[in-house]
């Protein structure tokens, strides 16, 4: 019988069946981060268990650590979580990603950066952007607290087998569009919890097309309309892109694991419990206007008017758009905009920094902008500066920080202030979010990058062509 | 974990769709230690708005939290949990609710309800009329709400997730029954696909 990509995912990590009806999942690899791995390994510690599999799990400081470029020398301080982690994880016998270590960066940043993510394999962290991992064709769980002290103790999930969804993504992407506006419009045509309960598979002539940074990038809003995971079936392309990586199988083993991984795709004839088709073909760059990552417009349109959105929402549309300072029927481009944040799961690697370094390169930031470009990972930062990224960004009037969360969730106390317009590069404009009463635009990261320069919400393209 | 099996008590009424796990428990209030979970709860919206349902003195002890569509979308952080039973919620009743945001409060012993649209207007209706001096009661073994005019709302449940609330079952130990399984599931894999069960950097 035909099966789907997750079909065949889930079956080949099914230990058994609950007695509640729950599936046992395996877990591969188990990657957590210091807001929440403290607390899971003290209740370890507390319920007298243990830590099943040590050597398939790690923690990565990323939420709470400072991006300052000097912390590598302070590499015992932190956050008291960082600290928390360290001692606790010593404790298990699990290996930290600390401040000052070559590997550390934000979690799903470094497990596919570092190899650990092979094609059909699962991955737990207790981050609801666990999902980006999909792009190399894996199946991601993002856990609460009390879900990771479960994989902990067990290596395992016990989950509910959730239904399937493919979204098709036709046509060919203009240039200057990216992963990111994909994502985006997929979020505003089917709704923020159009795909709660499925998990997705993005397919098509878009999907196929996308590098592999990119994948990851549409992958890690998946969570943003709902879904318990998103993935893109693997390739060549995403093969090419793990092979040599430090925890990438080598030798015979890399042989053997091919074979396997090549079957990782949906079978022609498998169905799934809903299908949706999105052109591409005409897709601009998109920006969010509103109060979550489904109000989103091309960069050319108008701030969409109430009388558009059916009756129900429309208290809640009118609230956003003063949240956010707008009216509707004014030109999001224009816009004047006060802080510029390019980093994140969503849009840091090594790629984003590219796009980015081609706009600003040799141009200053706008009067009054302030920004800052945050790399996802340490090894991102290494590689942007042995290209000479961190003095393009640094001469242009950038902040170029150390890897971290950062200020996508105001984390290190980095946020606006009320009122303030960021157009920032990561996946939740939610209200509050980068600091009270702050306006967040979601953009892609040359978007962002135009932003700054400009110093307002500016079509990059055009930027490109002036 | 604390089982469900009946509470009695005051519904507060935040009638929004998308109310994200940001609003439930800001960041910035959540995490390190010592965090105080009761004051963390919904402390922005709080803190900008007098007028907030939770500000309003009626709104001070809730036990149920009624919300609209896609309840607790958003992070998975299981503070957005804890800040309500902090404050003494021990059942959110909506339309719809976000997966991870249901999953973490079934192992915290908070019973989720997600109602059909009709339904749910009916009982929205009722939570505002009540407007926090009237008591609803909602009990899991019959699987009913029972509204201060004495109406009653039958929900649904899966059994699983019945049995393990009103028993509190333990969610690890019921999988830790399995871990021989697991075992031989390693064993197997490590044997088919070996590089799966060892992750050290090779290169």
């Amino acid at each position: 019988m035909p099966q789907t990509l997750f079909a065949k995912i889930w079956e080949a990590h099914l230990v058994t069946k609950r007695t509640d009806g729950r599936d046992i999942i395996y877990i591969d690899r188990h990657i957590m981060h210091d807001l929440h791995a403290p607390i899971a390994m003290q209740k370890i510690v507390d319920s007298g268990r243990t830590v099943h599999r040590p050597d398939l799990t790690w923690s990565s400081q990323d939420h709470s650590v400072s991006i300052r470029l000097d912390r590598d020398t302070n590499a015992k301080d932190g956050s008291p979580l960082n600290q928390k982690v360290r001692v606790l994880a010593k404790q298990f016998g699990i290996r930290v990603f600390d401040i000052g270590d070559a590997e550390q960066g934000i979690s799903h940043v470094i497990g596919p950066e570092l190899g650990m993510i092979l094609p059909g394999s699962t991955y737990a962290c207790p981050d609801s952007h666990a999902c980006t991992i999909g792009g190399l064709g894996a199946l991601a769980f993002a856990t609460g607290t009390t879900e990771l002290e479960h994989v902990l103790a067990t290596q395992t999930i016990a989950f509910v087998r959730p239904k399937t969804m493919r979204v098709n993504l036709t046509g060919k992407l203009k240039p200057g569009v990216t992963a990111k506006d994909v994502i985006l419009r997929i979020i505003s045509q089917l709704g923020v919890d159009g795909a709660r309960g499925y998990v997705v598979e993005y397919a098509g002539p878009v999907a196929e097309a996308l590098e592999v940074e990119g994948r990851l990038t549409l992958c890690n809003m998946s969570i943003e309309w709902g879904a318990r995971s998103g993935l893109i079936a693997p390739d060549e392309k995403t093969l090419a892109w793990i092979k040599g990586r430090p925890y990438a199988p080598v030798g015979a083993q890399w042989e053997a694991g091919l074979e396997g991984w090549r079957e990782f795709k949906t079978d022609p004839g498998a169905t799934f419990d809903r299908e949706h088709t999105i052109d591409c073909a005409g897709l601009d760059p998109q920006i969010t206007w509103g109060t979550n990552p489904g109000q989103v417009i091309g960069i050319s349109d108008l701030v969409p008017d109430p009388s558009s959105v059916d009756p129900a929402k429309r208290d809640a549309f009118l609230h956003s758009l003063d949240y956010m300072g707008l009216t509707a029927g004014q030109p999001i481009a224009g816009l004047a905009v006060d802080v510029v944040f390019i980093g994140s799961c969503n849009n840091a690697r090594m790629s984003d920094l590219e796009e980015v370094a081609k706009i600003v390169r040799g141009k200053k930031l706008a009067s009054g902008v302030r920004a800052l470009i945050v790399p996802g990972s340490s090894a991102v930062k290494r590689a942007a500066e042995a290209k000479g990224f961190d003095k393009v960004f640094t001469d242009a009037g950038f902040q170029w920080g150390s890897s971290g969360c950062s200020m996508c969730a105001g984390g290190e106390g980095i946020v606006a202030t009320k009122g303030q317009r960021v157009v920032s590069t990561t996946n939740r404009n939610f209200e509050n979010r980068q600091g009270a009463g702050v306006r967040t635009h979601l953009v892609g990261p040359a978007m962002a990058a135009a932003a700054a320069i400009t110093g307002k919400i500016t079509d990059v393209r055009a930027l490109a062509e002036a | 974990m604390e089982p469900f099996i009946s509470l009695t008590g005051s519904a507060v009424p935040l009638l929004l769709d998308d109310v994200n796990t940001d609003q439930i428990a800001p960041a910035d209030r959540s995490h390190g230690h010592g965090a105080d979970m009761k004051a963390t709860l919904f402390s922005r919206w709080k803190a900008g708005d007098p007028n907030f349902v939770f500000n309003r003195p009626q709104f001070q002890e809730p036990r149920i939290l009624v919300s609209r569509d896609n309840f607790a979308c958003g992070s998975s952080r299981e503070s957005a949990v804890w800040a309500m039973t902090a404050n003494g919620i021990r059942c959110i009743v909506a339309r719809t609710i976000a997966d991870i945001f249901k999953e973490n409060c079934l192992r915290n012993g908070m019973l989720t309800i997600e109602l059909p649209a009709d339904t749910a207007k009916d009982f929205e209706d009722k939570v505002i009329k009540a407007d926090g001096a009237k008591h609803f009661t909602v009990d899991l073994p019959s699987q009913t709400i029972t509204c201060p005019d004495g109406s009653k709302i039958a929900f649904d449940v899966t059994p699983a997730e019945k049995t393990a609330l009103l028993e509190g079952l333990d969610d690890i130990g019921q999988t830790l029954k399995h871990k021989a399984d697991i075992q031989a599931f390693e064993a197997r894999i490590k044997q088919e696909k070996p590089w799966l069960q060892e992750a050290v950097a090779r290169q």
